[in-house]
C-alpha cells in the first residue's frame, strides 16, 4: 500500500496535504482557539491574493517557464486602481476589466519576447518585474488610499459559515479561480499543451502543440491572475502602494515548489499550490500565535520545507523512472 | 493514384547540401522504404515532407494539389502524420494525453476523459497492448512507448503515415505486430513511408524502394524486382562486378600478439554478443551498413557504453572500462564519428584543440605550459600537413579534413596504443581523404593498432588488415588477406 502510495502520479500532493493536516494539528493541541473553523478560514482569506497569483505560477513552472513579474505587477495593479478608482473616483467595474486586460497583455508580450526571439523566461519577466514595478513608482511613490462605497460593499459582502467562519469576497473569489484553474489544466485543450511544453517542448512542437500560442497564452494568463491577485490584495489594504507585495514572486514561487510541481517543469497541480500557500500560512498563524518568536521563523521553516520538497521531489522522480525497469 | 509527390526539392545548410533535387512519389494503398547510408538525406527528406522543415526548392503536390506545409501540425490536419526515430511523446503525459494531444474529443466543451480512456485501449489492442491507458508514459519500456508512438500516427493518419526506423526499439514479435498494423492500413489504401536500415524488413513488408545517397536520388525501384546485393550497391554506390582488386600485393604480415580481445562482449539494446581480436600493429576494418552496429563496437571498446556481459582484454589484463578516461588512461584513444558535435571544440585554437586530450590525461592540476602545446601543435602540423599558416587558427576556420587531421593529432599526441576511428573520412575532400589513410597505414607500421569503421568499401580494402563485417548488431564475417575486395565486403552485409 505505502509502495503504491509512493509511485502515485499524486504521491507529492499525498505529502503536501498531510504536512499541512499535521502542522495544523501541532496548532490546535498547543493553542486553544487554533483549531477552529475561523482559523482556516483566516487562512483563505488572508492569502487570497498569495494563492491568486501562485496558481497562475503553477501553470507557469509547469510548462518549465518562471515569472518574476507577479509582485510587480500586484504593486503595479494597486496603484493604478488607486489613481482610476481613489482620485479619479472612476468605478470600479470600469477599472477592473481595464486592470485586468492590461495585465493578461503585459504577461502575453513577455510569452511573446520568451517564444519568438528564444529568450530566457527568467531574464524576460525579471525585466517585466522591473518595467512593472518602476512604472507604478513613477505613477505614484506614496501609497494612494481607495475610498469607494463598492470596496465598502465588497469588504462586507460574504457568506458567514457555522462556527463563527466568514467567507468574504476574497475567499470566494479564490475558489473561483481554483475551480476555474483545475477545470482549465485538465479539461481544455490549453491545459495538455501546457504540461506537455513542460515535458519536452521539442516532442509538443513535432506532435503539433501550437507552441506560440501555448507560450503567450500561459504568460497572458500568470498576468491576468496577478492583475487580479493586485486587485484581491486592496480590498484589503483599501490602497494601492507601489512598494507593496515586494518579494512576493518568490512566495508564490516557494508555494508551488511546496505544493509538489516539479521546478523542471511538465508536472504538478493546481490543488497543490494552494495547499502550499495553506502551509506557509499556518506557519505563519503559528507563530503569531506563539507570540514571543520572530516572525522571521516563518522564513526559516518555509526556507528548510523547501529544500525537503526538492530533495523529496528528486527521490520520488527517481523512484518512479527506476519502476519502469520493472 | 499517387497521394503525395515532391518533385526537385532542395534543401541548403550551410557548406552543405543536404538534398539536391530529389524526387519522391508515394502512391495510395503502398508502403515505400526510404533507403540510404548516414548522411544520404533521409531525414531531411522526411521533414521536409512533415513540415518540420523548408525546403530550399523544389515543389510538392498531395492529392494532386499544390501543397506548402507551414508546421507539422499543419502536416497533421491535412493528414500526413509521422513517427520520429526517437520516441517523441511525451513522458510525463498519461498514455491516452500522448495519444489524443490536440485532438482530443469534447463534450460540453470539456475534455470528455471517459471516452479518451476508452479509444485509446482500443487503438492499442491493434498493437496487442493491454495496458493502463491512465498511467504516465514514462512508466512505460522504450519498446512500449515506440508502440505507442506508432500508434498515435497510425491512429491519425488520414493519408499519409510516415514511419521514420520505428523499429529499432522493438523486438521480432513486436516488429510483426508492426508490419500486420501497416498491411492492414495499406488495404485501407493509406500510403505508408518506412525507412529502416534492417533489409530483411524492407523486403518483408515494402512494394517500391527509393534510394539516396550523398543528397541525390539513386533511383526508385521495386522491392520484387531488386536484389540485396543490388539494392546494397545502390546504397553504397558500388556495382558488384567490380571486384577491384587490390592493386599492390599485401605484404604478409607475422601473425603479432593480440591486444585487444573481445569476448562476447554485448551491451544490451545496442549490440549482441560480438567477438574480435586486433592484434599490434594491424588495422582492423569494420564493415556494415548504417546501424549495423559499427559504432557500437567503437563505443563498447572505449568505455562509452558499458557492456553488460563477456569480458574485454586489452594488453592481456581484462578491463571493464565504465567511461572513456579509463580507456585513455590504459592507452586508448577514438576519434568519435560526428566531429562536429563530439570532436572538435570550434572557437579554440589548433594548438589548444590538439592539447585537449593529452591535458585531460595529465589532469587539470598539471598545466601543460604554452610552449609545450605550441611544440605539440606545431609537429602535429608538420607530420600530418594541417594546412594552416599557424596554431592560433581557431579550428572551426579548417576544411572537414583538417580538421579530421587535428582530432587525430589530439589524440595522437596521448601516443595511444589502439586508435579507434570511427568513419575518420567522412565529410572529408577526396585529397585530405587520401592523406588520410595514408597516415592510418603509418601508424601501423609505427606498431600502433587501429580498429577503424567505414562505409567507404575501396577505403577499407586500402587500408585493412582484415575486416570485420556487421549486420543487424552482430559480426557477421571475418574477411582476412587476400580476400578483402569490395566485392567480398558487399556480399557479406547483403547476405541474409
Amino acid at each position: 500500500m505505502m509502495h503504491s502510495l509512493a509511485n502515485s502520479r499524486f504521491a507529492s500532493l499525498y505529502v503536501t496535504t498531510a504536512l499541512f493536516v499535521l502542522l495544523f494539528l501541532v496548532g490546535a493541541f498547543q493553542f486553544e482557539g487554533f483549531g477552529s473553523t475561523r482559523v482556516v478560514a483566516n487562512l483563505f482569506s488572508d492569502n487570497a491574493f498569495l494563492v491568486i497569483t501562485a496558481i497562475g505560477m503553477t501553470f507557469v513552472i509547469i510548462s518549465g517557464g518562471i515569472d518574476l513579474s507577479v509582485g510587480a505587477v500586484i504593486a503595479l495593479t494597486g496603484v493604478v486602481c488607486g489613481l482610476l478608482i481613489g482620485e479619479l473616483q472612476m468605478h470600479p467595474l470600469i477599472v477592473f476589466p481595464l486592470v485586468l486586460i492590461g495585465g493578461s497583455l503585459f504577461g502575453a508580450s513577455m510569452g511573446a519576447l520568451i517564444h519568438y526571439y528564444k529568450l530566457q523566461p527568467f531574464i524576460v519577466t525579471l525585466a517585466g518585474m522591473f518595467l512593472a514595478r518602476g512604472l507604478a513608482t513613477t505613477l505614484s511613490e506614496e501609497s494612494i488610499p481607495i475610498d469607494h462605497p463598492f470596496y465598502d460593499a465588497v469588504a462586507d459582502f460574504g457568506v458567514l459559515l457555522p462556527g463563527g467562519a466568514w467567507l468574504g469576497s476574497s475567499t470566494l473569489i479564490l475558489f473561483a479561480v481554483l475551480i476555474a484553474a483545475i477545470a482549465l489544466a485538465h479539461f481544455t485543450r490549453l491545459g495538455g499543451f501546457i504540461y506537455a511544453l513542460g515535458g519536452s517542448a521539442q516532442s509538443a512542437q513535432l506532435m503539433g502543440v501550437p507552441v506560440a500560442r501555448t507560450t503567450i497564452s500561459i504568460y497572458a494568463i500568470s498576468g491576468f491572475l496577478s492583475a487580479l491577485g493586485g486587485i484581491v490584495y486592496s480590498f484589503y489594504t483599501f490602497s494601492g502602494y507601489s512598494l507593496a507585495a515586494v518579494g512576493m514572486e518568490l512566495d508564490a514561487i516557494a508555494a508551488v515548489v511546496i505544493g509538489g510541481t516539479l521546478l523542471t517543469g511538465g508536472s504538478g497541480y493546481v490543488v497543490g499550490t494552494l495547499i502550499g500557500v495553506l502551509i506557509m500560512g499556518v506557519i505563519q498563524t503559528y507563530i503569531s500565535f506563539d507570540g514571543t518568536l520572530n516572525s522571521w521563523w516563518t522564513k526559516i521553516v518555509i526556507g528548510l520545507l523547501l529544500f525537503a520538497f526538492i530533495g523529496m521531489q528528486r527521490l520520488l522522480t527517481r523512484r518512479q523512472a527506476s519502476a519502469v525497469a520493472h | 493514384m499517387t497521394l503525395l509527390s515532391l518533385s526537385k526539392v532542395e534543401k541548403r545548410y550551410p557548406g552543405v547540401k543536404a538534398l539536391d533535387g530529389v524526387d519522391f512519389q508515394l502512391r495510395e494503398g503502398e508502403i515505400h522504404a526510404l533507403l540510404g547510408e548516414n548522411g544520404a538525406g533521409k531525414s531531411t527528406l522526411v521533414k521536409v515532407m512533415t513540415g518540420a522543415l523548408e525546403g530550399d526548392g523544389g515543389s510538392m503536390t498531395y492529392l494532386n494539389q499544390p501543397l506548402k506545409l507551414k508546421s507539422t501540425a499543419h502536416a497533421q490536419t491535412v493528414g500526413i502524420s509521422t513517427v520520429y526515430q526517437e520516441v517523441n511523446l511525451l513522458p510525463n503525459l498519461t498514455v491516452a494525453q500522448n495519444l489524443y494531444l490536440g485532438r482530443e474529443p469534447k463534450k460540453f466543451g470539456l475534455i470528455d476523459w471517459k471516452r479518451i480512456n476508452c479509444q485509446s485501449r482500443e487503438v492499442l489492442k491493434r498493437f496487442d497492448l493491454d495496458i493502463d491507458v491512465t498511467r504516465p508514459l514514462s512508466t512505460f519500456s522504450i519498446a512500449v512507448q515506440q508502440l505507442i508512438a506508432i500508434a498515435r500516427g497510425v491512429d491519425m493518419s488520414a493519408r499519409v503515415l510516415v514511419l521514420d526506423e520505428p523499429t529499432a526499439s522493438l523486438d521480432a514479435d513486436e516488429c510483426e505486430q508492426l508490419f500486420s498494423v501497416m498491411r492492414e492500413l495499406k488495404a485501407k489504401g493509406i500510403g505508408i513511408v518506412f525507412i529502416t536500415h534492417f533489409l530483411d524488413q524492407v523486403y518483408a513488408v515494402c512494394d517500391r524502394i527509393t534510394v539516396l545517397r550523398n543528397g541525390q536520388l539513386v533511383g526508385e525501384f521495386e522491392a520484387a524486382k531488386l536484389s540485396r546485393s543490388e539494392l546494397v550497391g545502390h546504397m553504397l554506390g558500388k556495382e558488384l562486378q567490380a571486384q577491384a582488386h587490390r592493386s599492390e600485393a599485401r605484404e604478409e604480415k607475422a601473425l603479432s600478439e593480440p591486444l585487444l580481445e573481445l569476448t562476447g562482449v554485448e551491451v544490451k539494446g545496442s549490440l549482441h554478443p560480438t567477438s574480435l581480436i586486433v592484434r599490434r600493429g594491424e588495422a582492423v576494418g569494420l564493415a556494415g551498413l548504417l546501424g549495423s552496429g559499427r559504432s557500437e563496437v567503437c563505443r563498447a571498446v572505449f568505455g562509452v557504453d558499458k557492456k553488460t556481459a563477456g569480458t574485454l582484454t586489452f594488453k592481456d589484463s581484462e578491463q571493464n572500462f565504465r567511461q572513456p578516461t579509463e580507456a585513455i588512461a590504459e592507452g586508448l584513444a577514438l576519434c568519435p564519428e560526428d566531429r562536429k558535435t563530439s570532436g572538435i571544440v570550434g572557437p579554440l585554437s589548433i594548438r589548444e584543440n590538439i592539447a585537449l586530450a593529452l591535458q585531460a590525461r595529465r589532469g587539470w592540476w598539471r598545466p601543460m605550459s604554452r610552449a609545450e602545446q605550441q611544440q605539440l601543435a606545431d609537429k602535429f602540423i608538420a607530420e600530418l600537413q594541417i594546412a594552416t599558416p599557424d596554431a592560433e587558427k581557431p579550428i572551426e576556420q579548417l576544411s572537414g579534413g583538417n580538421q579530421q587531421k587535428v582530432i587525430l593529432a589530439r589524440w595522437l599526441a596521448t601516443n595511444p596504443q589502439l586508435l579507434v576511428l570511427d568513419e575518420p573520412t567522412r565529410g572529408v575532400d577526396i585529397g585530405a581523404h587520401a592523406e588520410i589513410l595514408k597516415l592510418i597505414k603509418k601508424f601501423c607500421s609505427e606498431g600502433m593498432s587501429l580498429l577503424v569503421t567505414s562505409s567507404e568499401l575501396d577505403e577499407l580494402v586500402a587500408f585493412s588488415d582484415r575486416v570485420a563485417v556487421m549486420r543487424d548488431r552482430r559480426k557477421v564475417a571475418e574477411i582476412e588477406g587476400e580476400d578483402i575486395t569490395e566485392g567480398n565486403i558487399m556480399q557479406a552485409i547483403a547476405e541474409a
